[in-house]
């Protein structure tokens, strides 16, 4: 959208200086909807290509593994999900901050809009790593940190979903649930350190887990691209669900 | 409080509430913060007292369950003695859960909560005054009953000692982030299943270093003490904020 369009309002001040935007306008549901209406499909087209491109570097362009063979290849969805499910509750819970300190609604809606798609990313990054796990470990799962702070990542996400369920008013269940996402990420770093402390104090497993393949340049840009991929997925896909929240909760009306 | 103070309050439409705000003619409350907090963890000691079965039914189910896994496990006290610390801590864990459910669920009902949100007082220190009277009713039973359990478990008294300071440390801690749920729960259909599936997870490093200190590992004791005090100051101001949430 050209800046020429826009309202005074939209490009702040005067009106005359056309490079101070007031990105918070776009708090407005009424001015949010066109944004995302049309920004959704360049979000889901980008991730097409962008999954195609990373998933025939590593496919076909990334060597196999001198250790693991072929069965390495799963890192490519594996870790762009686990890195997404991580990075997605960062944001949900900056939505959260914002939701609290400016009274924005559309901030609550952003966060309830990401946290189906994190849950998603986070159970996928559970399911590709057991999958994983049988072939080079020989077992579905075992109690490593990094993959019990991912279990209690699901069970954050599942609660904060579950708490949003429950609370019937939506004023009120945006709110509660921005309070508990935020005692969640700040309760982040104290689950991972402690799990790691768990896991090292009790590192008797006969399973040696083998440290991730050696990144050769290819398998790092395949992995970079499907992230990149996995982020304007869920670009698109929040940006669709606001749009929905949006009309659920009657803020706008189809 | 006295008659005519009763009274006063009743004609105004106010009840009886524990704080009993004496106010003078400019509004005023001339009660301090810690005469306040005080009050209340008296009323709810009271109350927990006048319904001491609610009470005695929390501790019972800690005992229950305790005792339901080596049936489930098999009576062999070497297993049993090794697996003991965990299991009391998550039956310990379990039971401040549900008791937490019902920690607002009183005052919610017959309105005294809106007095509490509504007084001068700084609301985080009337949360911590009532989860200090919770944790009084149903966390210390539980620290005292562990040495006993852990002999039900065929472990030395000496271990039984330390399952139960590492209880006293960490059920504090459990319950301050139990208010928490209890507080953005509030009268929401799901009840006690929804605080658990909320709260759990933000539990889990109590458990973990719970059970290390009742292990006697060593970093586990301080870092459980660096728990609550992180929580002893983070939770109650959450837990007023998710109230005030719930309130309005």
């Amino acid at each position: 959208m050209p800046a020429k369009t826009l309202g005074p309002h939209l490009r702040g001040g005067d009106g005359i200086s056309p490079l101070r935007w007031n990105w918070l306008a776009y708090a407005s549901p009424v001015r949010f909807d066109p944004l995302a209406r049309h920004a959704a499909p360049w979000c889901f087209a980008a991730a097409a290509l962008l999954a195609l491109a990373g998933l025939w570097v590593g496919f076909f362009v990334a060597p196999t593994d001198a250790q693991q063979g072929e069965v390495y290849r799963i890192i490519f969805l594996h870790v762009p999900a686990a890195w997404m499910s991580m990075f997605l509750y960062l944001v949900m819970a900056g939505y959260c901050a914002l939701a609290l300190v400016l009274r924005t609604r559309l901030s609550a809606m952003m966060a309830s809009a990401l946290a189906p798609t994190g849950a998603l990313f986070t159970f996928i990054a559970l399911w590709t790593g057991a999958l994983w796990g049988r072939p080079t470990w020989g077992t579905w799962w075992v109690w490593d940190a990094r993959l019990t702070s991912e279990l209690i990542l699901l069970f954050l996400y599942l609660g904060f979903l579950a708490l949003e369920n429950a609370i019937d008013e939506p004023r009120r269940a945006e709110r509660a649930c921005a309070v508990l996402a935020l005692a969640g990420v700040v309760n982040i770093p104290v689950i991972y350190f402690s799990v790691q402390w768990w896991n090292t104090l009790h590192q008797g497993a006969s399973v040696s887990l083998t440290a991730a393949p050696s990144m050769a340049a290819t398998m790092l840009a395949g992995m970079l691209l499907m992230t990149l991929a996995c982020w304007a997925y869920a670009a698109g896909v929040a940006l669709v669900r606001v749009r929905c929240i949006l009309r659920e909760r009657g803020v706008l009306h189809p | 409080m006295s008659i005519e103070a009763i009274e006063q309050t009743a004609a105004r439409g106010l009840s009886a509430d524990p704080l009993a705000l004496e106010a003078d003619g400019q509004g005023a409350a001339r009660q301090s913060v810690t005469a306040a907090c005080l009050a209340l963890l008296r009323h709810d000691l009271a109350i927990a007292w006048h319904q001491r079965a609610g009470v005695v039914a929390s501790v019972v189910f800690f005992v229950i369950a305790a005792s339901l896994f080596p049936l489930a496990i098999g009576p062999g006290l070497r297993t049993l003695g090794s697996l003991a610390p965990g299991i009391l801590w998550v039956c310990a864990l379990l039971a401040s859960m549900l008791s937490l459910s019902h920690l607002f669920a009183q005052e919610h009902a017959d309105g005294s909560l809106d007095q509490l949100v509504l007084s001068p007082h700084p609301l985080a220190l009337l949360v911590l005054a009532k989860v200090g009277a919770h944790w009084l009713t149903t966390g210390l039973p539980l620290v005292v009953l562990a040495p006993a359990l852990a002999l039900q478990y065929g472990l030395p008294p000496d271990d039984g000692l330390r399952i139960a300071g590492s209880l006293l440390a960490g059920t504090p801690v459990l319950g301050l982030i139990g208010a928490l749920g209890a507080a953005l729960t509030l009268g929401t259909r799901g009840g006690a299943v929804l605080l658990c599936v909320i709260v759990l997870p933000l539990c889990v490093p109590v458990l973990v270093f719970g059970v290390g200190a009742g292990l006697g590992e060593a970093p586990a004791f301080p870092l459980l003490g660096a728990c609550l005090a992180l929580a002893l100051f983070l939770c109650p101001l959450a837990t007023a904020a998710a109230l005030r949430i719930a309130m309005e």
